[in-house]
């Protein structure tokens, strides 16, 4: 019932965003093919061009077009290049889905187990200061832009250091800095948020019931207080996920990563809408899907009924 | 840039309750002020932001001329004295570039966030002035759009606008109203909801104007705090859409520009592109500190420590309780004192008592007269930062508070269990029932999950939980309160507990349950030979269960006797107008309720006499300055009283 109504929801959220995206060519001001093929161009040139897309069809008959060739993967065709958008995509999504996947993972690798020992060591007060440089720390970690960070990460480690290369997709050592400098924000919110989460666990009756028991700490931590603490902490960790996704666009204009977040900045400067279009589509397609896969996984990790109430 | 606008829809949920007591127009503003400048990062987010101001005022004035000057000769230096950060493609200072560009930066974030909180807040507020069938559009308007990652709108309306900086303003404030009509729709239905606009309403003021009016002035100091944190976004994230070329556009030029223009010669100049780097990051982080100094302002005083500890009060050690030698538990001048805002406090103040092998005892008083504490104190289990002071302290010929995790692990994980009040919460909700009590003894006797379970089944049996099998695959929250209860009281019973600790555990239970647990609890002692300490308010309760009452007030022990003694006559006033009360609601019902007028001392309260010399009907002059000591009464019976009473209640 639950996954119905989540579902009904993604299938609304995703036809706003295919006619937004279609409309899109046509909210712009002035002509499109026009701006994309710059003013040296011919009034003939821009006519065939115009008509070789369809765009001098009526506007229902273009939408229709539009509909029809989503689910064979047809996206258009690229204004500048005359390439095929689903090509541009398919050379470029992998590369953007492995940049956002391993941030992901090193997202949640550092900030659970961190938030978890930050809670223990300043649980009931203790440390004060221990828990002040957390914070300050993690907060001032967490404003840094990931285009900031990129560029002094490249300064530091690339330039300076030589350790990494300076840009470009190729061996492991290539995802070293875009990873970390895409990942370290949200790490940063993240071990908060569990850290925030862990002390209000530790607070609950049932930890002083697992405490009487006299559980050693590992137990007393990762069995009873981790996945409560997670449940809450997890669906922060789904609201990361579209901040992960749409970083990668910077994060690729700083490395010149051959992913979609490049396709989509090149497609804007040359004013390739097909292009362009396509990419808000597509990244919000991702974004609006994982929000839902999160969801139905947090449905199903808590047993409790009220969570999939709400 | 993406998080930096993700963090800041996030950041705004755990502000909106904080909507003040009406109060006029204008004064949040001057509150949040005064409040921001106490908190160190308020103060320091505070100086950051002036420094930005002062700096994107003068900055043109002072160096627009070396920004604009060109030099053929001095084209893509690197740093130098003269140029710290070097010189672009035209031989332009960059340093000078970057402190011309901070007017820039600033303009377009504080003009892209007034346009979106003005957009967001008029769509925010739209659901309570229009009628209901607007407002409930409006509010799905709202949800609608928040459904959407800011980003996604943001880099949408950046391609509809066609970019420039007109076009990154209009996108980044399109990206953020949706999360200002979110916050103020939030913070408008709390205060709409109050008396004091549903008077105004009444009075007949138009709805509009109620916003206006009553409303707004209301809400103000969370959408200011929201605003500051906005502020900060807006730099990084404008920066950002003018990095990737969709923002700012040359010949004009920002920090995000600068950026651009740096990152392609970050071989030979990193400096260039640090420089705007670190602009970006100082301009978000004097808002954000500014916004969490202002957040913090509202935030509790620290307590005190206690490192004061109240003096160790004079009584008699304890000289009841049989055979002192294998005496189960054993507990003189027990004290627990917190550390609180307003200074030390003591619950339990000096508690003395002693729980015989196979006895159970009833621990009886008011709540908040320590009763649990003492409980907690046995067994080690005082939360943080509670302070248990003792001059004798014994559990199972052992002092919890000297041994090591491992050695608390041998001694206390095997022989003593507790059995703690709310059953439904002291379960782990998200771990099976079966599993919960079949870890105590995968732990502390080493058996395999396979046996632990079937022994958790077991106890389930013994505790009388109807279908074991079926209950210890089920969730806490599958099981009734009474079952639940048992369930708890199973997980007591899991091991060779030699001391079973016992918090009210039937308070939450209809009649025939509390019964039901209560035989249980006695069969348990009758059966195991375990020692049982029932901490309970309820006298009726604990003259049903126990051997031996201690009575506890204002954290001490005030009468401790056998429980026929407590049925025959009691000698403690207190002790007899509890028991009055109870006779009264199990028998005559026409009689007025008696309660006990007036109430005791708190645990920050110091007194000289006796605790109870206020509510006493029978207390003389002495019971007010001079505290009685605990004396023997007869065989087993002790009392702390100036004027014991004999005879029936």
């Amino acid at each position: 019932m639950f996954a119905a109504r989540r579902f009904a929801r993604l299938v609304v959220l995703l036809s706003i965003l295919v006619t937004a995206s279609f409309g899109l060519m046509h909210l712009v001001p002035g002509d499109p093919v026009r701006a994309a093929l710059g003013p040296e161009a011919t009034a003939a040139q821009v006519a065939q061009r115009t008509s070789e897309l369809g765009l001098d069809r009526p506007l229902p008959d273009q939408f229709l077009d539009y509909l029809s060739g989503l689910p064979a993967g047809d996206l258009g065709t690229s204004l500048v290049s005359g390439q095929r958008v689903g090509d541009i995509v398919v050379a470029g999504l992998p590369n953007t889905l492995t940049l956002a996947g391993l941030a992901f993972l090193v997202v949640v690798a550092v900030a659970v187990p961190v938030g978890l020992l930050a809670a223990i060591h300043t649980r009931g007060d203790r440390h004060r200061r221990g828990a002040l440089a957390f914070t300050s720390g993690t907060g001032l970690l967490a404003v840094v832009p990931e285009f900031v960070l990129a560029a002094g990460l490249v300064a530091t480690f690339a330039v300076g250091l030589r350790l990494v290369p300076v840009a470009g997709a190729g061996g492991p050592d290539s995802y070293v800095l875009p990873v970390l400098s895409l990942a370290a924000a949200p790490a940063a919110m993240l071990a908060r948020i569990v850290r925030a989460e862990a002390l209000r666990e530790l607070g609950q009756d049932y930890v002083r019931t697992a405490r009487a028991k006299r559980l050693p700490a590992r137990l007393l931590y990762v069995r009873h207080v981790l996945p409560n603490a997670l449940t809450s902490a997890l669906t922060i960790c789904g609201m990361l996920i579209p901040g992960l996704v749409m970083g990668t666009v910077l994060v690729e204009k700083v490395f010149a990563w051959p992913g979609l977040g490049s396709a989509i900045t090149e497609s804007v400067l040359q004013k390739d809408y097909p292009v362009a279009q396509a990419m808000v589509l597509l990244l919000g397609a991702l974004v609006l899907t994982s929000n839902l896969v999160v969801d139905l996984v947090l449905a199903r990790l808590d047993p409790r009924p009220a969570l999939t109430e709400a | 840039m993406a998080i930096a606008i993700w963090q800041a829809v996030r950041e705004w949920r755990p502000m909106r309750g904080s909507v003040g007591e009406p109060r006029g127009r204008g004064q949040g503003g001057i509150r949040w002020r005064r409040g921001v400048v106490k908190t160190p990062t308020g103060a320091a987010g505070l100086v950051m932001v002036t420094a930005l101001l002062v700096l994107s005022v003068a900055g043109p004035v002072f160096w627009s001329g070396a920004a604009r000057a060109m030099n053929t000769e001095a084209i893509m230096l690197g740093s130098s004295s003269a140029h710290p950060l070097g010189t672009d493609a035209l031989g332009r200072d960059i340093l000078a570039r970057l402190l011309v560009a901070t007017r820039l930066s600033a303009l377009t974030a504080v003009g892209s966030v007034a346009v979106g909180a003005l957009a967001g807040i008029a769509l925010g507020s739209l659901p309570a002035m229009l009628g209901r069938r607007a407002a409930r559009a409006t509010a799905a308007l709202i949800e609608l759009l928040l459904a959407f990652p800011p980003l996604l709108l943001m880099i949408f309306l950046g391609l509809v606008t066609g970019g420039g900086t007109g076009g990154a303003v209009i996108a980044f404030a399109g990206a953020m109203a949706p999360s200002f009509a979110r916050l103020t729709q939030t913070l408008t239905l709390s205060v709409t909801r109050s008396d004091y606009v549903a008077s105004a309403r009444m009075l007949g003021v138009s709805r509009p104007r109620l916003v206006v009016r009553h409303v707004l002035p209301n809400i103000a100091e969370p959408l200011l705090v929201n605003l500051s944190i906005a502020v900060g976004m807006a730099f990084m994230a404008i920066s950002g859409l003018s990095f990737l070329g969709m923002g700012v556009r040359s010949p004009d030029y920002d920090w995000g520009q600068l950026l651009n223009e740096g990152l392609t010669r970050i071989y030979d100049t990193p400096a260039a592109a640090l420089g705007p780097g670190v602009a970006i990051v100082f301009a978000g982080v004097a808002f954000q500190l500014l916004g969490e100094g202002a957040i913090g302002a509202q935030a509790d005083r620290r307590p005190a420590r206690p490192d004061d500890p109240a003096p160790i009060l004079a009584s008699k050690p304890s000289v009841a309780g049989g055979d002192r030698g294998s005496a189960t538990v054993r507990a003189e001048n027990l004290q627990v004192s917190f550390p609180a805002a307003e200074g030390v406090l003591t619950p339990v103040r000096g508690v003395n008592l002693t729980v015989a092998p196979g006895e159970i005892l009833g621990i009886v008083g008011e709540s908040g007269c320590g009763k649990t504490l003492t409980g907690l104190a046995l067994t080690g289990l005082v939360p943080e930062p509670g302070v248990v002071r003792a001059t004798r302290l014994e559990v199972l010929g052992q002092d919890p508070r000297g041994l090591s995790p491992r050695q608390a692990r041998a001694l206390l994980g095997r022989h003593t269990a507790m059995v703690f009040q709310n059953p439904g919460t002291a379960m782990n909700p998200v771990l099976r029932v079966g599993s919960q009590l079949a870890e105590t003894a995968v732990v502390h006797h080493g058996m395999s999950r396979r046996a632990a379970g079937a022994r958790a089944v077991d106890r389930l049996r013994a505790a009388a939980v109807p279908a074991p099998e079926r209950r210890a695959r089920q969730f806490p929250h599958q099981l009734s309160g009474g079952t639940q209860q048992r369930a708890v009281i199973a997980m007591g019973l899991m091991g060779e507990a030699r001391l079973l600790i016992a918090d009210e555990p039937t308070t939450a239970l209809d009649v025939t349950v509390q019964r039901q647990v209560l035989a249980l609890l006695r069969d348990v002692n009758s059966t195991t030979g375990a020692s049982i300490v029932l901490v309970s308010h309820d006298i009726a309760v604990v003259a049903e269960t126990c051997h031996r009452v201690v009575v506890m007030y204002a954290g001490l022990v005030v009468e401790d006797l056998p429980v026929d003694v407590l049925r025959s006559g009691p000698a403690h006033p207190y002790t007899r107008a509890l028991l009055a009360c109870a006779l009264d609601m199990t028998g005559v019902r026409d009689r007025r309720l008696p309660t006990i007028p007036g109430r005791p001392p708190g645990p920050g309260e110091r007194f000289p006499g006796c605790p109870f010399v206020s509510r006493c009907g029978h207390a003389g002059e002495r019971c007010a300055t001079e505290p009685p000591a605990m004396e023997e009464l007869g065989r087993g019976h002790r009392v702390a009283c100036w004027h014991p009473r004999t005879g029936a209640p």
